[in-house]
């Protein structure tokens, strides 16, 4: 579904990503893995467009989408959630996840129709999908550091995607936070049968929901495989498990 | 809440029905002031809602003011085709200008906007032979029944308050929404299928073509034109108007305007020093109430709207 082969990027002079590999087929759950500065979020951003890759190809579904505009990939079936909460904080959670919503059914340029009558019935289904109905109206600015980290899954999904990028889907949050969250990807995996790329730290949480991992190091993909072999891999030990235990 | 909703309305019922009460200088006056009001609020509409630095407003209501009153005076054109030219002629320029500043962001937009705008000054400024140069044109041959202040005071009423409606329901749309998302949070909006340069383009076309009809309006009103009109001093003015009233509410630039227009002609009877004026009020303003007097109410009342004095903050993304 998605493949990435050979990808370089630079910023001025510093190699981010020097050659990076990886496929991820429809229906699976893969997890970039790799230490601070390894690449990880660049190669996400390189994937959804905010990035133009110097070197090599990534192609979605046989397309090759590199260079593209965000907004052009995202129309193509890729979404993502970012790290650091990147949501639209004056408008309220409803709105939050309308606006993507809107845009995957192209209604965004619409002038005259109220908003408010608008796809209504899909915003919610993704609103019930993460248990965020009840903060349906609340400023997204009021909602707690666990719930923003949802509505930021949220509006994701709100897009509609074939492949669901998640950049630490966890960071900063408490341990039953993560839990919640690790329940909502397990679901979105199994039951919505979604394709998933993630990147993460915790190596728990890589372990129990990924079925493929892919390990990045000082911007190169040094293994890739199912969680036993990249366990068992001496580059991998070497490079990265093995300092971190 | 609810009477947030009917405050307009009482106002409105209120203008209708004052004209025959007041002196004639009164309907001068408050027919300025809702030619100006609409300048505002199509300022705000790309600047409080949309979060683009737009610098040189009044360029469009300047290029729709001209646009009429060349064609009413130079050609034999009905003026019909004149009133609906004024408004194409701003939207057009605000589609060349904002093709360039939609390719930057924060305060570059805002010089591109800055440096574009003077360029159309310029151009109507030194182009005597169309359009009067320095002197500007007078006498615009508007149709009889304009020479009535009542007249221009209903017309200039009605033509507001449809385009304020207009401009409302746009904010109320799927159009809207979005423009506040690209607003809030551009690179998320680009995340979710936004295109966020054509979006603020459109909304940058819409905002230009509803400050040409504040032109049109204002020729009626004063059958003048002059280059001052599109002087980085009045954008300058405007925007100030947009800041007082409340960025994030949709009638304070209305708001702003009245206050504004109001003052500057009184205190012009007293004093030339307008200008001083307007400076203390901007200090008093973002010291005091840095998101405007309904931005203040608002978050006094109600948990929306209010807050978010931090505009500044989206501004420079």
């Amino acid at each position: 579904m998605l493949q990435i082969k050979q990808v370089a990027k630079a910023f001025s002079g510093f190699q981010a990503i020097v050659n990076a590999d990886l496929t991820v087929s429809k229906g699976q759950v893969v997890a970039v893995i790799g230490p601070n500065g390894a690449g990880k979020s660049t190669l996400f951003n390189l994937i959804t467009g905010h990035l133009r890759p110097d070197k090599g190809h990534i192609s979605f579904k046989g397309e090759e989408i590199g260079g593209l505009s965000p907004h052009d990939i995202c129309r193509k079936g890729v979404a993502r959630s970012f790290q650091l909460i990147n949501i639209f904080p004056r408008l309220n959670t409803f709105e939050n996840v309308q606006v993507a919503v809107l845009a995957r059914y192209r209604k965004s340029n619409k002038l005259f129709t109220p908003a408010r009558k608008l796809v209504v019935e899909e915003t919610n289904d993704v609103l019930n999908k993460l248990g965020l109905i009840p903060y349906r109206e609340r400023l997204c600015n009021s909602l707690s550091y666990g719930d923003q980290k949802v509505l930021e899954l949220a509006i994701a999904l709100g897009s509609q995607p074939e492949i669901l990028l998640l950049d630490e889907p966890t960071a900063g949050m408490s341990p039953e936070e993560t839990r919640t969250i690790v329940k909502l990807i397990k679901n979105l995996a199994q039951n919505e049968g979604l394709t998933i790329l993630l990147t993460e730290h915790d190596m728990d949480l890589v372990f129990d929901v990924a079925e493929r991992l892919m390990v990045l190091h000082q911007g190169q993909t040094i293994a890739e495989g199912s969680p036993a072999e990249v366990r068992r891999d001496k580059a991998v030990q070497n490079a990265y498990l093995g300092e971190t235990g | 809440m609810q009477l947030r909703r009917i405050i307009p309305w009482i106002m409105l019922a209120v203008l209708l029905v004052l004209p025959p009460v007041l002196p004639r200088y009164y309907l001068y006056l408050l027919a300025s002031i809702f030619v100006i009001a609409l300048l505002a609020t199509s300022l705000n509409f790309i600047l409080g809602f949309g979060g683009l630095l737009q610098l040189h407003h009044a360029v469009f209501f300047g290029v729709g003011a001209y646009t009429f009153s060349i064609l009413l005076l130079k050609t034999p054109l009905p003026f019909v085709v004149a009133v609906v030219a004024g408004p194409v002629a701003a939207a057009f320029t605000a589609l060349l200008i904002g093709w360039f500043c939609v390719r930057s962001r924060g305060l570059y937009f805002g010089m591109l906007t800055l440096a574009l705008g003077q360029l159309v000054w310029a151009v109507i400024f030194r182009w005597s032979a169309l359009t009067g140069g320095d002197d500007g044109l007078h006498g615009i041959p508007v149709p009889e029944v304009f020479n009535s202040l009542k007249t221009a005071y209903y017309v200039t009423l009605t033509v507001l308050t449809v385009c304020l409606a207009v401009l409302y329901l746009i904010l109320k749309s799927p159009f809207g929404l979005t423009l506040m998302a690209t607003r809030d949070n551009p690179v998320r909006s680009e995340s979710v299928g936004i295109n966020i340069r054509r979006h603020r383009l459109a909304a940058f076309v819409i905002a230009g073509f509803f400050a040409g009809i504040a032109g049109v309006l204002f020729v009626l009103v004063e059958k003048s034109v002059s280059p001052s009109l599109l002087s980085w001093s009045k954008s300058a003015e405007i925007m100030i108007m947009c800041l007082l009233g409340g960025l994030t509410t949709f009638y304070g630039p209305a708001l702003g305007a009245g206050i504004i227009v109001f003052l500057s002609m009184k205190v012009g009877t007293y004093t030339e020093y307008w200008l001083l004026v307007l400076g203390i009020i901007l200090l008093v303003l973002v010291l005091l109430l840095p998101q405007g007097i309904l931005g203040f109410l608002a978050e006094k009342y109600s948990g929306r709207d209010g807050d978010k004095g931090r505009w500044g903050k989206d501004a420079s993304d």
